[in-house]
Order: C-alpha cells, then sequence, then structure tokens
C-alpha cells in the first residue's frame, strides 16, 4: 500500500499555511524538514507537565524525563538497527557528529602521512575536520572521483584505497541526489584495512537504514531532517571502537570519577555526552522515529522514487534543454534532491522569483565548494522534495520557473 | 510584502545584461577578490590608482543580478574620482545597504545616482552582501596600496 500523502500532510501544521493567499510549497527538505503534530506534541507536554533533568535527580519526574530520554536513544537504535543502544551517541548535530568522531577516532589513531580517503561529493562537514587534522597530524587526504552522471567513480576505488585508515563518505549527496553502494563500499574498505566512516544525513530520513547489513563502523546523521527538532545529532559506531576512543567534550555527565589529578570517564553512551543535553529536542526527535516508523521507510522510499520520476520526467518534457538537472537520471540511483540550473538565470535570482510563489528551494553552494567547482558552478537551486510533497507541487515549481523567465 | 519589482528594478537589470567595466586590469593596477561565503558568488575588482585619482576599474567573477549590477554600477560611479571621494561613495552606498549603524562621517548629500535604485535590496535581507561584494572587495584592493 502506497502513502495516503494527503492525510499524511495533515499531520504537518505549517504546510496549511498560506502566504499572501497562496500555499507552502516547501522543497527545501533536504536543507530540514517540517514537523508533524505528534513531534510539537511530544516536546510541548515534556516542558509543559514533566520537564525536568535526566540521569542525576530521584524524584519521579527526573526519572521520567530520563526514561522519555533513553526511550529515544532505544527508538533510534531500533530505526536503524543497531546491535545496542548505547551505541547511539546524541550530540548537537551532525556536524558535531562528525568533529567528535574524526577529533577523537582520528587523534587517537592517525599519525603523520596516514592517508584518508574521502569523496568528490562531500559536504564541507565531512572535509573541513579533515583538513584540520591534515594541518594537525600531517595526515594526507585522497579523494574518489565521479562519474559524468554524478555518480562515484569507483574503477580506482582498490588503488585509492592502499594503505588508507579510514574511508569517510555520504550515503547521498545533498547536491546531486546520488545515493551511494553504502554497503559496497564498505565492504571495500574493511578489504582494504580500513574503516568506514558514513555520513548518513541525507539517505537515513529517506530510506530504510541498517547499520549491521551494511557493515559500517560509525554513521552519523541528523534530527532536523528526518522530522525532529533541530539542536540534535547522531553518532552511532561500534561498541568496541566508541570504547577504544578518548572523550571529545569534557565536563559534567561523561565522567565517572574526577580528582584534582585527573579524571575517569563514564561508561556510553555518557562518555560522549558532556553537559546537559538538549533534553527536550532528542524527546522530540523519539517521537519523530516513531511517526516514521508508522509511515514506513520503505514506504517513504516508495513514495519518492514515484515523485522523482514524475519529477524528471515533467521537468524535462516542459523545459528541454532549458534546464539542466545534475546527478544520475534514473530515479532508482538517486533521492528526490534535485539540484538544477535554468536557462541562464543564477540561482539566487530564481530562488527569490520562486519565492514569489511561495515555492521554497535552496540556491548556493549547499556547502559542498569542492563539488560545485567540478559542476563548474558557483551556485545551483535545489528543489529537494520529501514523502509529505505531492506531484502538484512539483507542477508548481514548473509553474514558478516559467514566471522567472518574464524577469530575465 | 516588498515585491519583486522594488528588488529587480529596470536599471538593475540593465547593469545585469549589459555590465559596464567587466574585465581585469594587469599590475601595477591594484586588485582583490571577494567571496560570498553563503552562495559561492565571486568577485574580482581591479583597479588603477595614479595620483590618488582611479583611472580606471574593471570587474570581473560570476554572481547574481543584484551582485553584478551592483559591481557594474560601482564601476562607472567610481571611475575618473580622486580615493578620498570613492571611499566616501562607498561608505555612503553602505549606509544606503543598511539598516542601522549612524556614522558621523558620511557625507549625506552625495548623490548616489543610478545606485540609488539599489535601495529596494534592503528590502530583502539576505540580498544586502550581494549587493555590497563589490564595494568591500574594493576596499579591499584599495587597501593592498598601503601595504
Amino acid at each position: 500500500m502506497s502513502l495516503d500523502v494527503t492525510s499524511i500532510r495533515n499531520d504537518f501544521p505549517v504546510l496549511k499555511r498560506q502566504i499572501n493567499g497562496k500555499p507552502l510549497v516547501y522543497l527545501d527538505s533536504a536543507n530540514t524538514s517540517q514537523k508533524p503534530q505528534v513531534v510539537i506534541d511530544a516536546m510541548t507536554n515534556f516542558m509543559s507537565n514533566g520537564y525536568a533533568p535526566i540521569n542525576r535527580s530521584a524524584y519521579q519526574m527526573a526519572a521520567e524525563a530520563t526514561d522519555l530520554y533513553e526511550g529515544a536513544r532505544s527508538a533510534l537504535a531500533k530505526f536503524i538497527n543497531a546491535p545496542k543502544a548505547h551505541e547511539v551517541i546524541f550530540t548537537k548535530n551532525a556536524t558535531e557528529s562528525l568533529n567528535l568522531l574524526i577529533m577523537s577516532w582520528g587523534r587517537a589513531n592517525l599519525k603523520a602521512g596516514d592517508s584518508v580517503l574521502l569523496t568528490h561529493m562531500e559536504h564541507h562537514a565531512n572535509i573541513v575536520p579533515w583538513h584540520m587534522l591534515v594541518a594537525e597530524r600531517g595526515i594526507q587526504l585522497r579523494w574518489v572521483p565521479l562519474t559524468n552522471d554524478g555518480q562515484l567513480d569507483l574503477t580506482q576505488l582498490d588503488t585509492l584505497l592502499d594503505g588508507v585508515k579510514v574511508f569517510s563518505f555520504t550515503s547521498m549527496s545533498n547536491v546531486l541526489g546520488t545515493i551511494n553502494p553504502v554497503q559496497r563500499l564498505c565492504a571495500a574498505a574493511h578489504k582494504a584495512g580500513a574503516l568506514a566512516f558514513v555520513d548518513g544525513c541525507q539517505s537515513v530520513p529517506h530510506q530504510p537504514t541498517d547499520v549491521q547489513a551494511w557493515d559500517a563502523d560509525f554513521v552519523v546523521f541528523s534530527s532536523h531532517k528526518m522530522c525532529g527538532p533541530s539542536g540534535v545529532g547522531i553518532l552511532w559506531g561500534r561498541e568496541a571502537l566508541l570504547e577504544a576512543m578518548p572523550p571529545f567534550l569534557g565536563g559534567g555527565n561523561m565522567i565517572s570519577d574526577v580528582r584534582l589529578d585527573g579524571f575517569t570517564t563514564a561508561e556510553l553512551p555518557a562518555k560522549f555526552e558532556a553537559g546537559t543535553p538538549p533534553i527536550t529536542d532528542v524527546i522530540g526527535l523519539g517521537a519523530a522515529v516513531g511517526y516514521l516508523e508508522k509511515l514506513g521507510m520503505a514506504q517513504v522510499r516508495k513514495h519518492e522514487i514515484e515523485l522523482s520520476t514524475y519529477v524528471l520526467n515533467m521537468l524535462k518534457d516542459r523545459f528541454g534543454d532549458d534546464i539542466t538537472i545534475h546527478g544520475p537520471a534514473n530515479p532508482e540511483l538517486r533521492g528526490a534532491t534535485f539540484s538544477f540550473a535554468f536557462r541562464d538565470i543564477h540561482p539566487h535570482d530564481l530562488s527569490q522569483v520562486l519565492d514569489q510563489q511561495n515555492v521554497c528551494v535552496r540556491a548556493g553552494h549547499h556547502c559542498a565548494k569542492p563539488l560545485m567547482r567540478i559542476l563548474g558552478a558557483n551556485a545551483t537551486a535545489r528543489a529537494s522534495f520529501y514523502f509529505y510533497n505531492t506531484m502538484s507541487e512539483a507542477d508548481a515549481l514548473a509553474d514558478a520557473l516559467d514566471s522567472a523567465s518574464d524577469i530575465f | 510584502m516588498a515585491g519583486l519589482e522594488d528588488l529587480y528594478r529596470e536599471i538593475i537589470l540593465d547593469h545585469y545584461r549589459t555590465p559596464r567595466n567587466r574585465g581585469e586590469l594587469d599590475p601595477p593596477a591594484l586588485s582583490a577578490d571577494g567571496h560570498n561565503p553563503l552562495c559561492g558568488d565571486e568577485i574580482r575588482i581591479s583597479v588603477a590608482v595614479q595620483d590618488g585619482v582611479v583611472t580606471d576599474v574593471r570587474f570581473s567573477g560570476s554572481g547574481c543580478s543584484i551582485s553584478q549590477s551592483s559591481a557594474s554600477m560601482m564601476t562607472s560611479a567610481i571611475k575618473g574620482k580622486p580615493v578620498e571621494q570613492v571611499k566616501s561613495i562607498v561608505r555612503r552606498f553602505k549606509q544606503m545597504m543598511t539598516i542601522d549603524e549612524e556614522d558621523s562621517e558620511i557625507d549625506e548629500s552625495i548623490n548616489l545616482g543610478d545606485l540609488e535604485a539599489l535601495q529596494g535590496v534592503v528590502k530583502f535581507p539576505v540580498r544586502i552582501k550581494c549587493a555590497t561584494l563589490g564595494w568591500n572587495t574594493l576596499l579591499d584592493a584599495l587597501a593592498t596600496e598601503q601595504k
């Protein structure tokens, strides 16, 4: 059975909003997703009726808060098929998750001359921390190039992986929409004796995730792209690897003892959760996971393949060579995130004109400047769809594109 | 809500479609590169200064209609003017592009001419950085002289 998008849209209060008498057409979910009522209610209810600290106090409300917070962790673990809930670490965003991982694991395990393999389609969050380690440790970076249709060019993968300590890559490009063969890439990394770090920000909200089937070593993703609130990132890692890593942030909650001459760390997951965490936001994320589980991630993926098929065909039919859509043409190989060039209209101007029709798209470099250089563009416009988007919203995008031609 | 007509005035689109003073100047002309880290726009301003006067100025790079037209209008406005006067024009323009900040040094009598068309950009705060990119880069270029 496919998704009942009409009913789903009723779950999202903001999708009923009209601006200047016209409906909102929100096509920026790769940036950040909208929130269903159940998430808003979970957070409001917690703050209205049960707000309390976690892991600290003996009173009933504190115990309830701890249960809700840890319940979200368990739900997350199940959602990605993690073997153990305490392998799921909450951070403040996926960027912090990557920094924690790269700095903590990297400083403990990488020395001058060691190599790390990245790809040309990485987000800055999976590039800049590595550059920082290059400066700090003298490690070396290698890069997997791309094919002409925006997929990873894996023809030289084994050579690139030779002698590498880590292969860190995205499961889906936030610019091209390309879905990478994560399982195959993890297997290749392991065969070469390297660890596999997966940036799952773009794929985890949109399709079933099984970290054990992937056989990944670490996976990061963010709450706000999967219907949860902003302010929470997730790092999942294999228990043994997390246990061997030094802490990243020091302070309250992450210790088992502190003396005048030093400290010892707490067990997982507290070891990596220094200070008071975003309790309300994590509880909201827990509700978001429940919501997505109910929809079924396989159904979400199916809907987005249908949408992608429609969007790709419709835009080509209406605009022909006036539109260039980056990334794979086959909807099975991609998510419903479309970066495009339209005539010679600058993406910034395009997004401004689309905004007049309440069509919300992102314009810019999408925090992937190395990739933009390869595409030969300073910026692209990007329309990104989620399970709550419809084909008629894709039509609204096309109508708005038509109106841009009137000005430029 | 501010309408698109406030942003895309005809004179702005004219400078976008037909940019003035596009190109680069070789040293000893001064030059600097500017980036808008939000959108990736890039611009290079080259400015030739002789005896304290801007004798020539060019811009190159790529960007949206606002950044390109603003740079084009800027080059037209400052060519042939003494550097000190150019700096006053820059201050006056940047004042027009801000919503706050009173600066007593600004000469309110400076007539910005066509540049006044960019006033509507202030109603679209995200685009202010587009409009000021060329101007800040011009200041960077002029500052290289002292080095």
